[in-house]
């Protein structure tokens, strides 16, 4: 099985602190990871070193098979799709130029640009005539979402990152997008590196959890074995599952 | 009005306009790349930004004055004039670019980096567009300010409306200083509403 992404004891210092600590990680095609960890616990940090928009400052990360410093900068980035939580869409371009971003950057014909862009903006339930002229002002924060995760997905990457996507929307929301995410990842095949610090998401939507706590990482397990783990912050985690749910 | 007034009025509003115009261009092409250059270097800002606040402090007048005496660039004249006029309009469009390039979205910016963009993709096709209402703001305000500044090239021999002004001051004669001041400062409003309707288009764009 060919690791797509690998850290190998990969730090991150930022003067005295250290942000990450000696992380040794392999992301395997196909699967879903979910960082998941306190806040200033790395895991965007982490996130960050895979499209390289933050280098290790000891040890290295690879991405199919290459480190992230011999990769070409803007080549990397291209191939890798990532959202964010404040999405950043272009306030100036329309959802459909906004989606097709990349593409054009690659150079595609327009008519290919056009018809992908209509095809992904199906693929995550918007309809290309209600929206594709539309600006992002004009959507709803869940449509913004959606319109973030065509646009990762339009250059067909084969790594997708997720810094805490769905964090800003209300939880009705928030519901729909994880299912979407869910069945999008089954159609779709790709592997994804998910952030979150929220233990439902972590555990509906991981094939593999990793836990993160001060800059180290303390636990990697599928979500069934994370239920059972014993590791104090793994509990810390789960116990807020107890608190979320209604009294007897 | 006599026809020799109004030729004149005539011939020294285009002079006056000419002296604006040409200032402002070379004052634009100076400080809209300053200004993209020290959103890049910050370390660049205190000194670039210092400099035209100094510039724009110094009196008006007295910047005139100043620049008499310097080589190349000084004598009385046109040229001496046009030195002084983008000197004073530095200041805004300096500052305008910088807080327009600045203030684009974090996350506007951050995700323009992981799609790929190279430093001039962003640059041309996120930061310009995004800062261009700031930017333009920043050159109307100039733009307008240099119109009044101007009246005082006549001082030193640069021409423009302001001769009408001087001369009228040194003649007591109000119909002298109103010749000047009227068509300068109608100049200045039409400035004024002209770029600020291109500010409203800009805004219509969704930005």
């Amino acid at each position: 099985m060919s690791a797509v992404v690998e850290f190998r004891g990969a730090s991150y210092l930022i003067g005295e602190r250290r942000i990450l600590n000696k992380i040794d990680l392999t992301v395997e095609a196909g699967e879903t990871l979910v960082l998941l960890g306190r806040s200033g616990s790395g895991k965007t940090t982490a996130l960050k070193m895979v499209n390289g928009m933050v280098f290790p400052s000891t040890g290295e990360v690879l991405v199919e098979g290459k480190s992230t410093t011999a990769w070409d900068s803007v080549r990397l980035k291209r191939r890798i799709g990532y959202v964010i939580q404040e999405i950043g869409l272009f306030p100036h371009y329309t959802v459909a130029q906004n989606v097709g971003l990349v593409p054009h950057l690659e150079k595609w014909d327009a008519v290919r640009i056009r018809d992908r862009v209509d095809a992904l903006l199906r693929q995550v339930g918007l309809d290309p005539l209600h929206f594709a002229a539309r600006y992002p002002a004009q959507l709803s924060g869940g449509q913004r979402q959606r319109v973030g995760v065509a646009r990762a997905l339009a250059a067909d990457p084969d790594v997708l990152l997720f810094d805490e996507p769905f964090g800003a929307v209300d939880p009705v929301t928030r519901v729909e997008l994880q299912k979407q995410f869910l069945e999008l990842r089954t159609s779709l095949g790709k592997t994804a590196i998910f952030v979150t610090h929220d233990v439902r998401e972590a555990l509906m939507l991981a094939s593999r959890i990793v836990l993160l706590r001060n800059g180290a990482v303390e636990l990697a397990a599928t979500p069934r074995e994370f239920t059972e783990a014993a590791s104090r912050e793994a509990r810390a985690f789960l116990d807020c599952l107890d608190f979320a749910a209604p009294p007897p | 009005m006599t026809p020799d007034l109004a030729h004149e009025i005539a011939q020294l509003t285009l002079e006056h306009l000419t002296l604006v115009l040409v200032a402002m261009a070379i004052a634009i092409a100076l400080a809209v790349p300053a200004g993209i250059l020290i959103t890049r270097r910050a370390a660049w800002r205190p000194w670039v930004l210092g400099f035209a606040n100094v510039m724009q402090t110094i009196p008006s007048l007295a910047l005139f004055g100043f620049l008499i005496p310097v080589p190349l660039i000084g004598g009385i004249g046109k040229r001496t004039a046009i030195v002084a006029l983008v000197l004073y309009a530095l200041l805004p469009i300096l500052r305008n670019t910088l807080a327009g390039i600045l203030g684009v979205d974090r996350a506007v910016r951050e995700s323009a980096i992981a799609m790929g963009m190279t430093g001039s993709q962003l640059l041309w096709r996120v930061e310009m567009p995004l800062a261009a209402r700031t930017i333009l703001a920043g050159i109307r305000v100039a733009t307008v300010t240099t119109i009044g500044t101007a009246t005082i090239a006549a001082a030193i021999g640069g021409g423009g409306l302001g001769v009408f002004i001087f001369r009228g001051i040194a003649s007591v004669d109000t119909t002298q200083i109103l010749a000047g001041a009227v068509p300068a400062a109608c100049i200045a409003l039409a400035a004024d509403a002209l770029l600020g309707l291109l500010e409203r288009r800009w805004s219509a764009s969704g930005s």
